[in-house]
């Protein structure tokens, strides 16, 4: 077991955005945390790396455990000259040795030379993935990373992450809106709007009443995509 | 040597550039520039107490910057927002130490010696003190500095590798209080946040990695204490603004070479 969560609560001043958060993750599972925007996902996962305080419950937690944090994104200040050789650096002590590893994280070394402040938004999640992945990571915790990246980048992403979870037994934790994909990838769902609605296996999940409250009752739109969507799963399974 | 008082003057104003620079950088990165300004007028009020009850005026200077910094950063958020809080705590502040500082009978005291700073008067005891405060201000920045950039960066990256972002920030806050207290005999409260910021800045436009901004930054206040104060000399000008006057210089010419520069390619 790498993370055991028990009976969680966080407050931000008097505001509970957190209540009563149990989770248990281990090794290799790809675990997936849906919900609205503001239902505390973000603060959960700042919860899990000691980000900010708890108000109650407990967060155990494999002493000495390797995680690998991508956050949802990355604003450095205009006037911070750095490259992204220099910024993978910071997160490790032996960089030269597996500049490799690095290269092949990046799949190029295009984008060692350039000013971190000059990346697109695609390269941005590149890199913060290989900074994420440098430590070989015990536990990968994703917060939207696939923001600003097109439909296959996506795909390719999320397929990404399914390689590393078979080549290294990672566990997996991430916060996610697109349903559709993550449907399919996912070993667990779970549904979070301050407390845990539902949670379970994807298909039960998505057929579950607390599921279609929370993301059917959103704005039409949402749903709508998210039925667009839910037709293109079968042909990625089909792919398969 | 020493009993030169320009080679004091000049050593003092070296001193005070060289902690000043890769702790501008950081107030430049971090946007800290008015938390800088009011740690450095929170500093006034640390003068006039160190002034009435007698003891060390670094002492008190560094003291009180500290407690206001810290009590600034325990209240951020909680009811008004930080610009506020700065402004209302700093301001408060140097008012109180002038008022104070009418107070103190018997001595005639120049306030402006505390204001834009005395550099031409600095002792060797004086000069002792600001070479040790470097001393703290480079081994502390040097042991944290890649922990102290990834928090600059983002707290949440450095929770995620095992940094404490509060410890980390506190090192640069102890560090401000510290380049205030030893800067303000050489520029004043009033102008050592010129000290921090116009360097890093202008270091900005010609550096390409941290390391190197922080070096360039070094030059550029050096050289604008040793012209300034040897400028001051030349014109009969107070010393403090002199330096700053020609480290604004520095920027206007290389904030001008950039845009001329990054127009033609």
């Amino acid at each position: 077991m790498l993370i055991k969560i028990s009976s969680l609560d966080v407050k931000y001043g008097y505001k509970t955005v957190l209540k009563n958060m149990n989770l248990t993750l281990d090794s290799g599972e790809i675990v997936t945390i849906v919900g609205p925007n503001g239902s505390g996902k973000t603060t959960l996962f700042k919860a899990i790396i000691g980000a900010i305080p708890i108000s109650k419950g407990k967060i155990y937690t494999k002493p000495n455990l390797r995680i690998g944090y991508v956050p949802q994104q990355l604003k450095i200040d205009q006037t911070l000259p750095i490259t992204v050789e220099r910024f993978l650096k910071l997160a490790h002590k032996n960089f030269n040795k597996s500049l490799d590893k690095i290269e092949a994280l990046l799949g190029s070394k295009d984008l060692l030379n350039i000013q971190v402040n000059n990346l697109s938004g695609g390269q941005m999640q590149r890199v913060l993935l290989a900074r994420a992945l440098i430590n070989n990571p015990e536990i990968l915790l994703l917060d939207e990373a696939t923001r600003g990246l097109d439909q296959p980048g996506v795909a390719s992403f999320y397929r990404k992450i399914e390689n590393i979870r078979n080549s290294t037994n990672c566990a997996i934790l991430m916060i996610s809106h697109d349903l559709h994909v993550v449907m399919s990838s996912s070993d667990r769902v779970i549904c979070v709007n301050g407390h845990i609605c539902c949670e379970g296996a994807p298909e039960s999940v998505a057929t579950s009443p607390e599921y279609k409250a929370l993301f059917g009752s959103d704005v039409d739109g949402t749903f709508a995509l998210y039925r667009h969507h839910h037709d293109h799963k079968h042909d990625s399974k089909i792919e398969r | 040597m020493l009993d030169d008082f320009m080679t004091r003057a000049t050593l003092a104003g070296i001193g005070v550039s060289l902690a000043a620079a890769p702790l501008g950088c950081f107030v430049v990165w971090r946007r800290m520039a008015y938390f800088g300004e009011a740690t450095a007028h929170a500093a006034m009020l640390g003068v006039a107490i160190s002034l009435t009850f007698e003891f060390s005026i670094l002492a008190g200077a560094i003291l009180v910057s500290l407690i206001m910094a810290s009590s600034v950063t325990i209240l951020e958020g909680r009811s008004l927002f930080l610009d506020t809080l700065l402004g209302v705590a700093g301001h408060s502040s140097i008012a109180a130490g002038l008022v104070i500082v009418s107070f103190i009978s018997g001595v005639r005291i120049d306030l402006m010696a505390y204001l834009i700073g005395d550099i031409l008067a600095v002792s060797n005891m004086d000069l002792l003190m600001i070479w040790i405060g470097v001393g703290i201000i480079f081994s502390l920045v040097i042991w944290r500095w890649s922990p102290l950039l990834l928090v600059t960066m983002s707290e949440d990256l450095a929770s995620a590798s095992g940094y404490n972002p509060k410890k980390e920030n506190f090192v640069i806050t102890l560090s401000l209080a510290i380049v205030v207290a030893v800067g303000i005999k050489v520029v004043g409260v009033l102008l050592i946040i010129a000290l921090l910021i116009i360097p890093a800045a202008s270091a900005r436009s010609v550096a390409s990695s941290p390391e190197s901004m922080g070096i360039i930054a070094a030059i550029i206040g050096i050289l604008s204490s040793i012209l300034g104060l040897n400028s001051a000399y030349l014109f009969d000008t107070p010393t403090g603004p002199s330096i700053v006057c020609v480290a604004s210089l520095f920027f206007f010419i290389l904030v001008t070479v950039n845009v001329f520069f990054k127009n033609k390619i």
